[in-house]
């Protein structure tokens, strides 16, 4: 089967999933990212002309103000013109069907849409219908993936632990729902990550899940000994409702990450989030503004992980 | 008109026949296989040489859109489809729009379906008013006005009480029930087997407990009641160990398989592609492999198309909004070919799980070319070679999981009441 994100050179076309992304494409992701962090303290992001005349429609039929304000700031400095399409309050209701819609955006030039969109697949479905020099980022598709994510995840975890080869990584939480959870463990294991681990309860968990390459925890304690990474999910209010988890105390008491439980890993641990976080449910208040936590600097990375993947993108548009 | 069909390697499981013989037509019946009657003058001579003579082909589920749904397809169309794939007997499933609950309804289809003079339709009646689980219909009405069973298609019968009752008053008039064992709880959202493929795409899941449960319940209640039970599109290896041990201590239970099932796997979604958008949903290789030998050992006893054309607006969509469903009545015959091909199966068995056992089903004295049998006749090409193209189809539907498929066998003559209806 033909991967789609790549095109006959083996060149990234388009950034659709991590899975089956080789690990060079990876590295080459990261090592640009690195490019545009300010050397001296390794968090300032500098402007530059790569997609000077290029413009980025940021599509988001499933609302997202973060996320589509980090794809905004990262189009922005590299001086793209940068256009913010909310279709999930227009086209949409007006029973416009997405291929309309896709249709209708290529005919105003756009050379990439970042797209998110609530079902699982529908990046790939919007990659398989656009013009052949429209590049399509995925910037979140239902439970499916969320490449970005995880990118600018490998990206924090490679700026504090150097490397991958020798690291113990924990994700905890409700990997069933989570497209940030599959993007990440797809990267971590292709960068050569030995141990993934996924810690959750069974209702959170999808079938098979130790097919992707994990070792399954249900136990905090056990799942997060000596880990180097923790890396956290956000649980969502609605969990509640279908009959997954009794409540949210009971989830925090069992699954959240409190420094007691944090301990339980190497000293020199690093705890991320990719937000936006639920204190008090997934994450204590004093874990997430502690020592260990890095979640603001994956903001940070996360525009310069954004600029590298567009401008690898749009470069070779030409 | 008198037609002969000569030279042809006629395949007749009822009969067990796989010999080069000639069969003889008159008056729409077959009045003679091997040696001519004495006077018969053929109108018509088919020279079938180098072609293979069956009974035509007997479908268990086509949808033909007719009525409520006619932008997806008409019956012009699909009956048109259903004679170019040598099927010259098809069951409808009662989920039109309205449904088939109203004996006027049925009526018109067997009405329209004569005037066209293409397959015969046998259409099944709902089992419940407008397919909503909760009032019987007039299953007497229905069966007078022509239908042949009673089913809930792929609506859920959540209210056990009501499938129950349902079930004592067809077996009060001896009449079929045909269900498809899916636990609505279970399968809510769902649109992908619970397994590797899900979790690596991240779609929502119908498990296999989802059809073993639903079809526990069927079961004991089929037991209860002494009704016929026919169970549609069993998925699951699980659902096949049941469905056989449930024959073996007797119960008299008959089940199908779509022929997507029989081929096509979980793992064929590869990217998200929306053809692969099946109910029920493709499940494991493995549940692959066990509906192959329940096929095989007669645990399962018919093959369908499971036809089901969707328009193309409702199928160009992300995998879990696109219609479920592809068209499938020109596929049916190379379908079984192949698996025959691939499990090295005698044609004459395999055929009758499209020919004879159907028929069975149905209840119709059909699926054979005996003497005196209506003379209902398909003849291919064995060696025929073709790639699926959509474009090429006569079903309206247009979406098939096996587009640029090499398939084997091409449908030359359907005949249908000693009438020569399609050509190819």
């Amino acid at each position: 089967m033909k991967n789609p994100q790549l095109n006959k050179h083996g060149e990234l076309q388009h950034l659709l999933t991590t899975e089956g992304l080789p690990a060079a494409i990876v590295r080459g992701i990261l090592d640009r990212a690195a490019t545009f962090l300010d050397a001296a303290d390794g968090h300032e992001i500098k402007k530059v002309p790569l997609l000077h005349g290029k413009s980025v429609f940021n599509v988001f039929f499933e609302n997202s103000t973060r996320t589509r304000t980090t794809f905004e700031i990262a189009a922005k400095r590299l001086s793209a013109d940068v256009v913010n399409l909310n279709i999930g309050s227009s086209s949409t209701s007006k029973g416009e069907t997405l291929l309309d819609t896709v249709d209708n955006l290529c005919a105003m030039h756009a050379d990439m849409f970042v797209v998110r969109h609530a079902q699982s697949g529908a990046a790939h479905f919007i990659a398989r219908h656009v013009a052949p020099d429209v590049h399509v980022i995925n910037a979140g598709d239902g439970r499916h993936a969320h490449p970005t994510q995880a990118l600018l995840d490998m990206f924090t975890i490679r700026h504090y632990k150097k490397e991958f080869h020798n690291l113990r990584v924990a994700i905890v939480g409700d990997v069933l729902h989570s497209r940030v959870a599959r993007s990440q463990i797809h990267a971590l294991t292709t960068l050569g990550v030995p141990e993934v681990r996924v810690i959750a309860p069974k209702t959170l968990l999808p079938t098979m899940v130790e097919n992707l390459g994990v070792h399954v925890y249900h136990d905090m304690a056990q799942g997060l000994r000596e880990v180097d990474v923790v890396l956290m999910l956000r649980l969502q209010n609605e969990r509640m409702a279908g009959a997954l988890l009794p409540s949210a105390q009971e989830y925090f008491k069992y699954y959240g990450l409190t420094q007691e439980k944090l301990a339980l890993a190497k000293s020199d641990a690093i705890v991320m989030h990719p937000g936006p976080m639920n204190r008090g449910i997934e994450i204590d208040s004093s874990v997430a503004d502690g020592a260990h936590s890095v979640i603001l600097s994956q903001v940070t990375f996360g525009i310069a992980v954004r600029m590298a993947v567009m401008s690898m993108l749009a470069g070779k548009a030409q | 008109m008198n037609i002969q069909i000569k030279n042809g390697r006629l395949i007749d499981p009822k009969n067990n026949l796989d010999a080069r013989q000639d069969l003889f037509i008159a008056a729409g019946k077959v009045v003679a296989v091997g040696i001519a009657p004495v006077g018969f003058v053929a109108d018509k001579v088919i020279d079938a040489t180098g072609l293979v003579v069956i009974p035509g082909l007997i479908d268990l589920a086509a949808r033909l859109r007719e009525p409520g749904y006619e932008y997806m397809a008409t019956m012009e169309s699909e009956m048109e489809a259903a004679v170019a794939g040598g099927i010259t007997s098809l069951a409808c499933p009662p989920d039109t729009d309205p449904p088939l609950d109203e004996p006027g309804l049925v009526e018109m289809l067997k009405h329209r379906a004569k005037n066209l003079n293409r397959a015969h339709l046998y259409p099944v009646g709902a089992l419940t008013t407008a397919l909503q689980g909760r009032e019987l219909t007039e299953m007497a009405e229905l069966a007078d006005a022509g239908c042949v069973a009673f089913s809930q298609a792929d609506a859920p019968l959540t209210d056990t009480r009501v499938l129950l009752r349902a079930m004592q008053y067809a077996a009060t008039f001896n009449f079929s029930v045909w269900l498809r064992p899916q636990d609505s709880f279970l399968a809510k959202d769902g649109v992908a087997h619970d397994g590797e493929v899900a979790t690596r795409c991240g779609l929502p899941v119908i498990p296999v407990c989802a059809e073993t449960i639903a079809l526990a319940t069927m079961l004991s209640l089929a037991c209860d009641t002494g009704v016929k039970l026919h169970i549609c599109r069993i998925s699951s290896a699980s659902g096949v160990a049941m469905v056989r041990a449930a024959k073996q201590q007797g119960l008299a239970v008959t089940c199908d398989v779509s022929m997507n099932h029989t081929h096509l796997s979980e793992m064929d979604i590869g990217f998200f592609d929306p053809n692969c958008h099946l109910i029920p949903p493709l499940r494991s290789l493995r549940d692959r492999a066990a509906l192959r030998a329940g096929l095989l050992d007669g645990t399962i006893d018919a093959i369908c198309s499971n036809h089901a054309p969707v328009d193309d607006d409702a199928k160009q969509l992300p995998f879990a909004e696109a219609e479920a469903g592809a068209t499938g009545l020109e596929l049916l015959l190379p379908l079984v070919l192949k698996w025959a091909s691939e499990e090295n199966i005698p044609l004459v068995g395999a055929l009758a799980r499209a020919t004879l056992q159907p028929a069975q089903i149905l209840g119709l004295d059909a699926g054979h070319l005996s003497v005196g049998a209506t003379a209902d006749v398909c003849v291919f090409d064995p060696e025929a070679y073709w790639k699926v193209e959509p474009t090429a189809l006569k079903s309206q539907g247009k979406n098939t999981p096996f587009t640029g498929f090499e398939v084997q066998g091409k449908v030359r003559y359907t005949l249908v009441d000693g009438q020569v209806v399609y050509q190819g």
